[in-house]
C-alpha cells in the first residue's frame, strides 16, 4: 500500500471510529437533560434516577468521542498537509470556530454538571446538561459545514498566484445547501442513536427478570421517551433524506448514479427505478436478480417520478472532458468503488427502517391502559434480542451513511477541485503513516473493550435508588458534607 | 496593527493559556504516584474497605484527580483551539508543523487519548487492578505531551530543515538533539511545580503539605533548568523584547516558589502560573515575525505572513474571535470559582459511590485495607 491508501484507510478508521460516539453524545445528551428537567418539574425520584443512570453512560460515551476527535483536528496537518494548504484558508475557520464556540462549551458545562450536584443551584445545574446539548449541536454544525465544502465547494475562488483555494464569502460557506439538508439530517440520525440507546437499556431492564418489579414502571417510562425519540427522529430523517438526495444529485451525480450501480443514463419521461436488492456482478455491469421499486430512483433524484437521471458511463465521460489538464483534478477514473457505494446506501437506509420498526413496535406492546404492558416483555426471548440489537441499528445505519457520503465522494477530496492523492502529506513516509495506523487501531480496539464492557456493566447494575429527600440544593448541604460526585 | 501580527499574538495566547491551564493538570497527572503513595503508618490506622481510609493513598489520589475534575477537559481545549486557530490563520505552518512533526505528535496523541481514557473510567470500577492501571495511564498520558511540547517548540524556536516547498526534511531522530531535549525537561519539571502546587492549593492536611515540599524540590530543578534553556534559545534568536520576558519569566519562578515556601500556596500558583506564561511569550518574542524558521538557507523560512491566511479568513476570524473569547473566559472563571473550595480528605466518600455495585465491591468490603 502507498501513503494515500494507507492515510485513508487511517481518516476512515478514526473517523467511522470517533463517529460511533458522536451521534450517542448528541442524542444521550439532549435525553438526559430532558429526563433531568422532568425530575425537576414533577419531582418524581423515577426521573432523577434516570437522569444519573444515562448520565453515567454519557460519560462513558462522551469520553471515547472526546479523545478520539483530537486525532480527527490533528490528522489533516499530519496526514493531509496538501489538502490543508490548499484549503485551508476555507477549511481551517470553521475547525477553529468548533473548538471556540463548542468545545469549550461542551467540555466546561460538562465539568459542571458532573461535579456541581449539590454545588451549584439546581436550576443552574439542569442548565449545564441543556449547554453541553447546544455545544455538541454547534459542534456538529460546524464540522458538517467543513465537510459540505468538500461535497459542494462554495464561497471561494482558485486565486492562480497563490495556487490555492481562497474564501470570498463565508456565509456561502455556513448555508451550503448541501449543509443545509445534511446538518439536519445528520442531527436527526443522532436523535434517532440516543432514542435507540435509552431504548436498549431500558428494554433490557423490562426483559431482565431479576430488575426489580418495582423498578419495571421506571424502565417503561424511558423505554416510552427512548422509542417516541427514535420513532419522531427517523420520520426526520427520511425527510431529510430525501431532500439530501435530490441535492446530491444536483452537485455530485456520480454519488446518486453509484449509489444505484446506474450505469446508462436514463432519459426524462421514463422513469429510473430504484432497486432495493440486486444480486448481480461485483461491478454491478450484470444482473442476475434484483427486486425493484419502479420510478422511485427518479423521484429520489430529482422529485419527479419520470425525471432524468444521468448514468455512470456518461458522467465519467463527462469529468474526463471536465477536469482533464490540470494536476490536482485530472485522474483515469471518476467512479468511486461502485460495491460499496451501492451497499452502504442500502445498509444505511435498510438498518434505519429497522430501528424505526423495533420503536414501533415497542410502543404498540408499551400502549396506555394495560397495566401490566411492561412486565409483558419480562424473559420474552424477542425483548431480549430487541434489546440487544436495537441500539446498533441506527449506530450503524450512521457509520454506512459515512462511508457512503464519504466513498462516493472519492477520487475528490474537494468535489470538482482536488483529487484525494494530491491531498497527502508530501514528507511523510509509508513508514510512519503505517506506525499511527497501527497504533490507533490497537489502542481504539482497546478502548472499545473497556468501554463496551463498562457499559455492560453499568446498564446491568441498572439505575441507582436515590434517597428519599433527593436534594441538591446547595443552601442545605454543609462545606463538610461529602461530594455528590467524585473522582 | 496587521492581522497577521495580530493572529500571531492570539495564537502565541492560546498557547499561553494551554500550557497554563493544562500545565498544571499535566503536573498533578504525574504526581499521582509520588503525592498519592501509600502511607503505611496511616492505612494502618484508618484503614476501611474500598476507597481506603481517610489519609490513604487511594484517598490522596482520589483528592489530587477531584481537585483537577472539573478543570482537565477544559483546558485541553485551549490546545484544540490554538490547532484549529493555526490551520485557519496559518494554513502552511499548521501543514508544515503537523506533517514534519508527525511522530512526536503522534505519541503526544497516545498521551491524550490514554491520559483522558484513565481519568474518566479510573472511578468506574471498584478494583485495585483497574485503579492501578488507570493511574498507569494517567501518569504515562501527562508527561508524553509535558515532555514533548517543551522539545517540540524548542525546534520551532531554534528552527528546523525546511526546504523550498515548504516541507519539513529532518526526519524524527534530529528533533531529539540535546537542546530541545533539555527543552523537555523544562516543560516536564515546570508542569511537576506547577501541579504540586496547584495540589497544596487545593487539598488539606498532610498532602497540601507534601505537596508544598515537593513543589520546593522540582521547583530550584526546574528553575535551573529553565534558565540554561531559555539562555541558549535566546541567545540564538532572541530580541531584547524575548530576553525581557525570559527574565521575568524566572523572576516569576523563584518568586512563586519562595510564596510557595512561605506557604502562600496562590500566590505561588500565580507565579507558576506567570513564569509559564512569560516563557511561553518569550519564545513567541523570539519567533516572531516568522512562525516555523528554516536552518536551510535564508528567504525559505515561514512567517506570519507567508504562512498566512487570506485578509478575508483573517477579518473574519478576529470578529468571531472578539466576541466569543470573553464569553469562553467568563464562564471558565464561573468554573474555577464555582470548585474553589480545597478538596479535603472527608470529602471524597468511601467507597466508590458513583461505581456500579458488583460481586468486586462486595468482596472489597469484606475484605479490608485496600491500599
Amino acid at each position: 500500500m502507498d501513503v494515500v491508501d494507507l492515510a485513508r484507510w487511517q481518516f476512515g478508521i478514526t473517523t467511522v471510529y470517533h463517529f460511533f460516539f458522536v451521534p450517542i453524545t448528541i442524542g444521550l445528551s439532549l435525553l438526559v437533560a430532558v429526563m433531568q428537567t422532568a425530575w425537576m418539574r414533577t419531582r418524581n425520584p423515577q426521573w432523577l434516577r434516570l437522569t444519573k443512570f444515562y448520565g453515567k453512560l454519557f460519560t462513558i460515551n462522551f469520553a471515547l468521542g472526546l479523545v478520539t476527535g483530537i486525532v480527527q483536528e490533528f490528522q489533516f496537518g499530519m496526514n493531509w498537509s496538501d489538502y490543508s494548504r490548499f484549503v485551508g484558508d476555507i477549511f481551517g475557520a470553521p475547525l477553529a470556530i468548533e473548538a471556540l464556540l463548542a468545545f469549550f462549551l461542551e467540555s466546561t458545562f460538562l465539568g459542571l454538571w458532573l461535579f456541581g450536584w449539590g454545588r451549584i443551584p439546581e436550576k443552574l445545574h439542569a442548565a449545564c446538561i441543556w449547554l453541553v446539548h447546544i455545544g455538541t449541536m454547534l459542534s456538529a454544525y460546524f464540522i458538517l459545514a467543513a465537510n459540505s465544502f468538500m461535497q459542494n465547494p462554495v464561497g471561494y475562488r482558485v486565486n492562480p498566484d497563490s495556487g490555492r483555494a481562497e474564501l470570498t464569502d463565508f456565509v456561502a460557506v455556513l448555508t451550503n445547501k448541501v449543509q443545509l439538508v445534511t446538518f439536519p439530517h445528520v442531527m436527526t440520525a443522532a436523535y434517532m442513536t440516543g432514542g435507540a440507546f435509552v431504548l436498549a437499556f431500558a428494554l433490557w431492564h423490562l426483559w431482565r427478570t431479576r430488575t426489580p418489579q418495582t423498578d419495571k414502571p421506571m424502565y417503561r417510562k424511558a423505554a416510552k421517551l427512548g422509542a417516541w425519540t427514535l420513532l419522531v427522529a427517523s420520520l426526520g430523517v427520511i425527510l431529510t433524506g430525501d431532500l439530501q438526495g435530490k441535492i446530491m444529485t444536483e452537485v455530485q451525480p456520480m454519488k446518486m448514479a453509484a449509489a444505484e450501480g446506474l450505469y446508462e443514463d436514463v432519459p426524462e419521461g421514463v422513469g429510473a427505478p430504484f432497486s432495493i436488492i440486486t444480486v448481480g456482478t461485483l461491478d454491478g455491469r450484470e444482473e442476475v436478480w434484483a427486486l425493484t421499486v419502479p420510478k422511485l430512483l427518479s423521484y429520489l433524484a430529482t422529485g419527479d417520478l419520470e425525471g432524468a437521471v444521468e448514468g455512470i458511463d456518461h458522467i465519467q465521460e463527462r469529468y474526463q472532458q471536465t477536469y482533464a489538464g490540470s494536476d490536482l483534478t485530472e485522474v483515469d477514473d471518476y467512479r468511486p468503488v461502485i460495491p460499496v457505494t451501492y451497499w452502504s446506501f442500502r445498509l444505511m437506509m435498510g438498518l434505519g427502517f429497522a430501528g424505526m420498526a423495533v420503536a414501533l413496535a415497542v410502543l404498540w406492546l408499551l400502549r396506555d391502559g394495560e397495566p401490566d404492558s411492561e412486565t409483558r416483555m419480562e424473559g420474552r426471548a424477542w425483548a431480549g434480542w430487541a434489546a440487544a440489537v436495537v441500539l446498533f441499528l441506527p449506530l450503524f445505519a450512521n457509520s454506512f451513511g459515512w462511508i457512503f457520503t464519504e466513498m462516493g465522494r472519492q477520487p475528490w477530496v474537494v468535489m470538482g477541485l482536488m483529487t484525494t492523492q494530491t491531498g497527502v502529506s508530501p514528507g511523510v513516509g509509508v513508514g510512519s503513516v503505517a506506525t499511527s495506523l497501527v497504533v490507533y487501531t490497537l489502542l481504539y480496539g482497546v478502548l472499545a473493550v473497556a468501554m463496551v464492557g463498562l457499559s455492560l456493566r453499568y446498564g446491568r447494575a441498572g439505575a441507582e435508588m436515590v434517597p428519599e429527600d433527593a436534594s441538591y440544593d446547595p443552601k442545605k448541604r454543609s462545606d463538610d458534607d461529602e461530594l455528590v460526585f467524585t473522582y | 496593527m496587521e492581522l497577521t501580527t495580530i493572529w500571531f499574538v492570539l495564537i502565541a495566547v492560546l498557547w499561553i493559556g494551554y500550557f497554563c491551564l493544562e500545565g498544571f493538570d499535566y503536573g498533578v497527572g504525574m504526581l499521582l504516584p509520588v503525592l498519592g503513595r501509600d502511607e503505611e503508618g496511616y492505612a494502618a490506622r484508618e484503614a476501611l474497605p474500598a476507597a481506603g481510609g481517610p489519609w490513604s493513598g487511594e484517598t490522596r489520589r482520589r483528592q489530587m484527580l477531584s481537585a483537577i475534575g472539573p478543570f482537565w477537559d477544559g483546558n485541553e481545549v485551549w490546545l484544540l483551539t490554538a490547532g484549529g486557530a493555526i490551520f485557519a490563520a496559518f494554513p502552511h505552518w499548521y501543514a508544515t508543523l503537523f506533517s514534519g512533526f508527525y511522530l512526536p505528535l503522534l505519541l503526544i496523541l497516545v498521551g491524550l487519548i490514554i491520559r483522558g481514557i484513565g481519568l474518566e473510567y479510573r472511578g468506574k470500577v471498584d478494583s485495585r487492578a483497574w485503579r492501578a492501571r488507570m493511574d498507569a495511564m494517567i501518569v504515562l498520558g501527562s508527561l508524553l505531551p509535558a515532555l514533548l511540547w517543551g522539545v517540540a517548540f524548542s525546534n520551532i524556536v531554534s528552527g528546523v530543515p525546511i526546504d523550498a516547498q515548504m516541507e519539513y526534511v529532518g526526519g524524527f531522530w534530529s528533533l531529539l538533539n540535546p537542546v530541545a531535549l533539555l527543552g523537555g525537561l523544562v516543560t516536564l519539571t515546570l508542569f511537576l511545580t506547577h501541579g504540586a502546587i496547584f495540589v497544596s492549593l487545593k487539598t488539606d492536611g498532610q498532602l497540601r503539605h507534601d505537596a508544598r515540599a515537593l513543589a520546593l524540590r522540582t521547583g530550584v530543578v526546574s528553575a535551573a533548568l529553565a534558565v540554561v534553556w531559555l539562555g541558549i534559545l535566546h541567545v540564538r534568536t532572541g530580541s531584547t523584547l524575548s530576553w525581557l520576558l525570559a527574565i521575568l519569566a524566572a523572576l516569576a519562578l523563584v518568586g512563586g516558589l519562595l510564596l510557595t515556601w512561605r506557604g502562600r500556596e496562590g500566590w505561588g500558583f500565580a507565579g507558576t502560573f506567570g513564569a509559564i506564561a512569560l516563557a511561553t511569550s518569550s519564545l513567541f518574542a523570539a519567533l516572531f515575525p516568522d512562525v516555523m524558521p528554516t536552518t536551510l538557507a535564508d528567504g525559505l523560512s515561514l512567517t506570519k505572513d507567508n504562512a498566512s491566511s487570506t485578509e478575508l479568513t483573517l477579518t473574519i476570524m478576529t470578529w468571531v474571535a472578539v466576541i466569543f473569547v470573553p464569553v469562553v473566559l467568563l464562564y471558565t472563571v464561573f468554573t474555577y470559582w464555582t470548585f474553589r473550595r480545597r478538596v479535603s480528605g472527608h470529602h471524597i466518600p468511601t467507597g466508590v459511590h458513583h461505581a456500579a455495585v458488583t460481586q468486586e465491591t462486595r468482596a472489597a468490603v469484606r475484605e479490608p485495607a485496600d491500599s
